[in-house]
């Protein structure tokens, strides 16, 4: 099963092994990681999942989609280039261990 | 004093605001036991998808769920399922035993109701048969979906968001959709004019059809007790195989009104969200709290996410002695078809809109000020101007009407602090959604 590691805004750090076909957010959430709310469940409506995705794991990842990119633009910490919204991140065994950092604010 | 049978807090009803409840009084520190208990047999999930992903096929009922069974061990919060409250004595100290329907009894120090609302019933003729649906949860979901398997011709009755979302779901797997509604718009308890007149040109050129201002005079049978369309008091007949009614929820009052708690549509809290005796909270769907912001009308009852989680963080904070008012502006979503609508913020009480890009291109989003204060936005497919809007309402800041009606201009840039107006007075309580 592939780990996803949560890298809180402070430093702390919270490896969880990921069921595939949940998202990056769902795992965050199920497991009550601080800092990833996920209000809308994951259908682009909130962006309080927003996480900065790992240099080294950020081409794996599948693009950026249009209306992901527009929230992108309004999350309530601003944009980096690795900026993701998480519940667009499935996890699955061909895409592997994720590491991801949370940013201050999420509304 | 704290009495010596110590059982902690009772979260009565395991949905988005029992959670939130539940969790949150973790985060803010509480160390007693937490106990929830729901009257569902499912652990606790969301309900949106239910009349979305769920009904179009693609979606497992497993995925829906809030939190894993570790988180729950973890935090030390007992989760009950498959019991339902129907009685609670409570002592005048706010401690009690709540008693389920099969004669379990849940000792409590401190109560928090989060038991939401159930689907108002169509009340006339035939509204009994099989083949007549509602859609408030995961079995009401589950049935409609398996009846859909068998059905061609599918009429709803009613034209908020439920019904609109269950039209565009149904009409996404090919069916016959008619949409009867005694309103002469859709959506009309919550948003305004112009996004209506959209979602009813949107709607029509998916193919569904829709009846405005007809009430449904009955719903007609086989013979054999099964629904076979409706009459309408107009006289028309629309033949259907199945009937989804979605004409709006109603709070679930009744352990309160048991309680002696004061109820006026909904379970009425303050801005803590205390109830009338003091310790009882209450939060979500089941309540009528003052507004959140300015201008508005003074009380309301809402039903979205966002408001159960507001509403249970403030409430998880008073039950921990914390004092956090209940001052974030509601905000929500429909997705119907291709068609994504955000909204933040209430349009009530509002004297300007400002209608920003072209509806004709499905991506256009309406603005709303009292004087010269932005107070709402409703956003199809416009996320940005959706975010722009929750950010500055949030903030406290405006986004000047000049500026906002040019779709060339991001409003995330053009925000300005703006001089807040006088809050309303109290007077009833209104529904916003539903
Ligand atoms: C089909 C559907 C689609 C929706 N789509 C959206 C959307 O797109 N966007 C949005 O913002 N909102 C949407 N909503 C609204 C949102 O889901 C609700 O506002 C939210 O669920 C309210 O949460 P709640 O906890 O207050 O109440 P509920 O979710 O109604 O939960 C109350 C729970 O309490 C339980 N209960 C009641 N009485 C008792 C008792 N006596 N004993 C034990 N348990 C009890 C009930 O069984 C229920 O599980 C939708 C709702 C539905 C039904
Ligand atoms: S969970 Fe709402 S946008 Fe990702």
């Amino acid at each position: 099963m592939p780990t996803i590691r949560y890298t809180s805004a402070d430093g702390d750090v919270r490896e969880i092994s990921a069921t595939t076909g949940d998202s990056v957010m769902q795992t965050a959430v199920r497991n009550g990681v601080a800092g990833i709310v996920g209000e809308c469940g994951g259908v682009l409506s909130c962006a309080t999942c927003h996480v900065f995705v790992d240099a080294g794991d950020a081409d794996r990842l599948p693009p950026v989609g249009e209306l992901e990119d527009e929230m992108l633009d309004g999350t309530a910490d601003d944009r980096r280039p690795t900026s993701r919204l998480s519940c667009q991140l499935v996890v699955s065994d061909e895409l592997g261990d994720l590491h991801v950092t949370l940013p201050e604010a999420q509304e | 004093m704290r009495p010596t049978n110590e059982r902690g807090v009772l979260v009565i009803g395991a949905s988005q605001a029992g959670v939130q409840l539940a969790s949150s009084l973790r985060e803010q520190g509480l160390d007693d036991p937490i106990t929830v208990v729901g009257a569902e047999a499912h652990p606790p999930y969301q309900r949106p998808p239910l009349s979305k992903a769920l009904l179009q096929g693609d979606l497992p009922t497993g995925s829906l769920v809030f939190r894993s069974p570790q988180f729950y061990a973890e935090q030390r919060i007992d989760l009950v399922l498959d019991q339902r409250i129907t009685s609670v004595e409570r002592r005048p100290d706010g401690s009690g035993v709540a008693v389920s329907s099969s004669g379990r009894r849940f000792p409590f120090t401190r109560l928090a109701l989060t038991v939401g609302a159930r689907p108002r019933r169509l009340d006339v003729p035939g509204a009994d048969l099989a083949g007549v649906r509602y859609l408030r949860d995961t079995d009401d979901a589950l049935a409609l979906r398996e009846d859909l398997t068998r059905a061609d011709r599918v009429v709803i009755v009613g034209g908020g968001f439920i019904g609109l979302e269950v039209a565009a779901s149904v009409r996404r797997l090919g069916k016959d959709v008619t949409v009867v509604l005694a309103d002469d718009r859709l959506m009309g308890r919550a948003v305004g004019e112009p996004i209506s007149e959209f979602f009813r040109r949107a709607h029509e050129r998916r193919g569904c059809t829709l009846h405005f201002s007809v009430g449904v005079a009955a719903v007609t049978d086989d013979g054999n007790g099964r629904a076979t369309g409706l009459d309408l008091t107009d006289g028309t007949h629309v033949p259907a195989d199945l009937v989804v009614v979605g004409i709006g929820a109603v709070p679930r009052t009744e352990l309160a009104e048991h309680l002696g708690l004061r109820v006026d549509n909904g379970i009425v809290v303050d801005e803590h969200g205390l109830t009338s005796d003091g310790t009882t909270v209450a939060a979500g769907d089941c309540v009528n709290c003052p507004t959140p912001v300015a201008g508005a009308s003074p009380r309301m009852r809402f039903e979205s996410v966002n408001t159960a989680v507001e509403q249970a963080k403030v409430a998880a904070a008073t039950l921990a002695g914390k004092r956090l008012p209940y001052r974030t502006p509601p905000w929500f979503w429909s997705d119907q078809f291709d068609l994504k609508l955000q909204v933040a913020g209430l349009s009530q009480g509002c004297d300007q809109q400002v209608v920003r890009g072209d509806p004709g291109t499905e991506r256009f989003s309406v603005l709303y000020y009292r004087g010269d204060t932005l107070a709402a936005a409703e956003c199809v497919n416009s996320p940005l101007d959706f975010m722009a809007v929750r950010a500055a309402l949030a903030a406290g800041s405006t986004v000047p009407a000049a500026l906002a009606a040019d779709p060339g201009t991001p409003l995330r840039t053009s925000t300005r602090p703006s001089s807040t107006g006088a809050p309303a007075p109290r007077t009833h309580g209104q529904d916003v959604l539903a």
